[in-house]
């Protein structure tokens, strides 16, 4: 006999609701066994297909690293020219769905049910859709990616003689010697990467799968968005390989992530107290930050990844404050509308897929671009998705696309506009010439109060990498579990480190060469996989009560 | 002595239960305690329910069930956790103090060498609770 305890703790009804009728049950396919000492709950094929050919992989590039390395190096801008076009023309076709859903009558529907309340308040929530989402690339790129698309837009085009593909790096038809178009060229194209592109990637994967879990009441996993295609072989071998792919995706582009965090680390330690640069400080720095990630793990996802992710919004927020006011204020502030303007105007011709005379450009930079995000995409929509429920398909397109974009512009503006205006009214150039991952701390150099900047810099991206490495084995775990969500903790853990081995061997096996290649190549079949979400995103909702 | 029994259980795992079920049972006869069992599930669908109104009710179908076996007084409380593989303790916790109960049966592993690294469940409850805990080991 129930009594008036019951459903305490359950929020209120939820309203209707429009379960798919399977005959599927979650963790039908696990194996419940002991590992040693562990107990675990992993689904079988898809832990022991992609754990084992993860490890052949890092197997042959640690092995054979001349030949490994001679692949990564072809595959790279094999698959780039090869497949640009493929990318482009998806990546647009993804904003414009996204857009479309925001004004479709299909914006009403909610999910988790019609009458379901958010889990997470917007601040929480929009922490967490930036520490997964960019976090570590904001910090690579905020200062670097502004200036190298000024620096190659103002140097003009180049033409081999005798004809053939263009040689510079520059956007589009460049600026040649116009140094405010090729501000504007510049920050247009940054922001062109980090706007509304990326974000309606994660835009489809998270509302995919969000609408699938919480309102058709599937596996948190990536086959389930498939079932309006599939049917029932999504829970066959059809699904594994969805899934499969997805833990590759994940691994990789995470991986790469990491790589990134630990030169960018480094070279910033380097700048700071002249810690030594090279792979040995790598992978020190990547097995501490690990071991620090380990313990966001066992927090969990309240008391780990959303207690760092907040405080990381906060030093990111007050760095870029204090950019903002001792920098150039005006410049910047003038910059942010002016860049915003400027990527209106060119969004088109950036986004154009066919037909494209900026070659190193369009495939070096946006083809790998959207390579990389979409194989995050698996890791980061998932991660979305298991922090939005409760919100309407409207408020949860607008929030992941529109607003993170504009946080991008303001980023991009302050930090790289920053080092733009060192460069034009005061002629330093030391941010200009250094390398990738020095630019954002020889920018800082020239404003007051360095070291402490500086050091917070170090601070944000060593925290980020720890949010990024704990929510990618969140998400891994998930994936590998069959949509579990409560399978032991030591799986977790092992992603954890898993994830941090595979930095570090694939950095000590190609450098980062092998890590972007590895990103690219499983970006490519993901494609594929999101532009079939699209279509059961659509399916999917028109069933469901609005 | 106890007029609230709370009992944690895993829907997913029921039959491994039976020990610490029958010793809540017992005791609820010997104070005429009222037994409440408790499940926590995540805001996804699981491999028991599609969503947390579907666990509660099937928490709700089995604590009827066990009343009727065992000719108790039974209900049950669900409680949704965001994550719960790391937050079991802390949602068992705080429905302790939701429902007031005096004294919190629960089952629990033997413990491994595993637990040097991981705690186990019911070792961190009772660790924590601020009432009385009886941990009752499975066969």
């Amino acid at each position: 006999m129930a009594d008036e305890t019951t459903n305490q703790g359950i929020p209120a009804p939820e309203g209707e609701a429009d379960i798919i009728d399977t005959e599927y049950e979650i963790g039908q396919d696990n194996i419940e066994t002991q590992i040693g000492p562990f107990g675990v709950d992993i689904h079988n094929p898809v832990f022991l297909v992609s754990g084992l050919v993860i490890v052949a992989f890092v197997f042959y590039a640690l092995a054979l690293p001349d030949q490994a390395g001679a692949f990564f190096n072809w595959l790279r801008p094999a698959v780039t020219s090869s497949f640009d076009w493929f990318f482009f023309g998806a990546a647009d076709l993804f904003v414009l769905f996204c857009l479309f859903l925001i004004v479709s009558p299909w914006g009403k529907v909610r999910l988790g049910g019609n009458e379901a309340t958010p889990d997470y308040s917007y601040m929480g929530w929009f922490a967490m859709l930036f520490a997964a989402g960019m976090g570590i690339g904001l910090m690579f790129y905020g200062v670097s990616e502004p200036m190298s698309h000024f620096s190659t837009a103002f140097g003009g085009t180049a033409e081999p003689e005798g004809g053939g593909a263009r040689t510079d790096w520059a956007p589009l038809g460049a600026a040649a010697g116009d140094e405010a178009e090729a501000v504007r060229l510049g920050m247009a194209a940054t922001i062109f990467h980090w706007g509304l592109h990326p974000w309606a990637i994660y835009a489809i994967v998270a509302l995919a799968l969000a609408l699938f879990t919480y309102n058709k009441g599937l596996p948190l996993t990536i086959r389930s968005a498939f079932y309006p295609i599939f049917g029932e072989r999504v829970w066959g071998w059809t699904g594994h390989l969805i899934d499969i792919l997805a833990v590759f995706a994940t691994l990789f582009g995470l991986a790469t992530s990491l790589g990134f965090g630990a030169t960018q680390a480094n070279a910033g330690l380097n700048e700071l107290f002249g810690v030594p640069t090279g792979a040995t400080t790598e992978v020190i720095l990547i097995s501490a930050i690990t071991a620090v990630a380990l313990i966001s793990v066992l927090r969990g996802l309240d008391g780990g990844v959303k207690v760092l992710s907040e405080i990381n919004m906060g030093l990111a927020f007050l760095l870029l404050v204090f950019v903002l006011l001792v920098g150039p204020t005006m410049a910047i502030l003038t910059g942010f509308a002016s860049s915003l303007m400027a990527y209106v105007e060119y969004l088109p011709a950036l986004s154009n897929p066919v037909g494209r005379e900026d070659v190193n450009f369009s495939q070096g930079w946006t083809a790998f671009y959207w390579a990389w995000w979409i194989s995050w995409s698996p890791f980061v929509g998932m991660f979305i998705a298991r922090v939005s429920r409760g919100r309407t398909v409207r408020e949860f397109v607008i929030c992941v696309l529109l607003i993170p974009s504009l946080v991008c512009v303001l980023w991009m503006s302050v930090f790289g506009g920053t080092a733009i205006h060192q460069v034009l009214s005061d002629g330093f150039t030391g941010a200009q010439d250094a390398a990738l991952e020095l630019k954002l701390f020889k920018m800082l150099g020239e404003l007051p109060l360095a070291g402490i900047t500086s050091f917070v810099g170090i601070i944000l991206v060593v925290v980020f990498f720890v949010t990024s490495s704990d929510s990618g084995s969140l998400v891994i775990d998930t994936i590998t579990a069959g949509g579990k969500v409560d399978a032991p903790v030591p799986q977790r853990v092992f992603w954890c480190i898993f994830e941090g081995a595979v930095a570090i061997v694939l950095l000590l096996g190609g450098g980062l060469g092998a890590l972007q290649a590895m990103v690219i190549s499983t970006g490519l079949p993901f494609t594929v996989v999101l532009l079939l979400m699209c279509w059961a995103i659509f399916r999917g909702l028109q069933t469901e009560a609005r | 002595m106890f007029s609230k029994i709370m009992v944690p259980v895993d829907l997913a795992h029921a039959a491994r239960l039976d020990k610490a079920l029958q010793m809540a049972s017992d005791l609820a006869h010997l104070y005429k305690a009222h037994v409440i069992f408790v499940g926590v599930t995540s805001p996804q669908p699981g491999p028991v329910a599609h969503n947390p109104q579907e666990f509660s009710a099937k928490l709700d179908a089995f604590a009827a069930e066990q009343a009727g076996k065992r000719g108790i007084s039974a209900s049950g409380h669900a409680v949704v956790s965001h994550d719960p593989a790391v937050d079991l303790e802390a949602a068992l916790l705080k429905a302790c103090s939701d429902t007031g109960a005096g004294l919190i049966v629960m089952a629990s592993h033997i413990p491994g060498v595993s637990n040097y690294l991981f705690h186990a469940h019911g070792g961190r409850v009772a660790e924590m609770a601020p009432v009385s805990v009886a941990v009752v080991r499975g066969d």
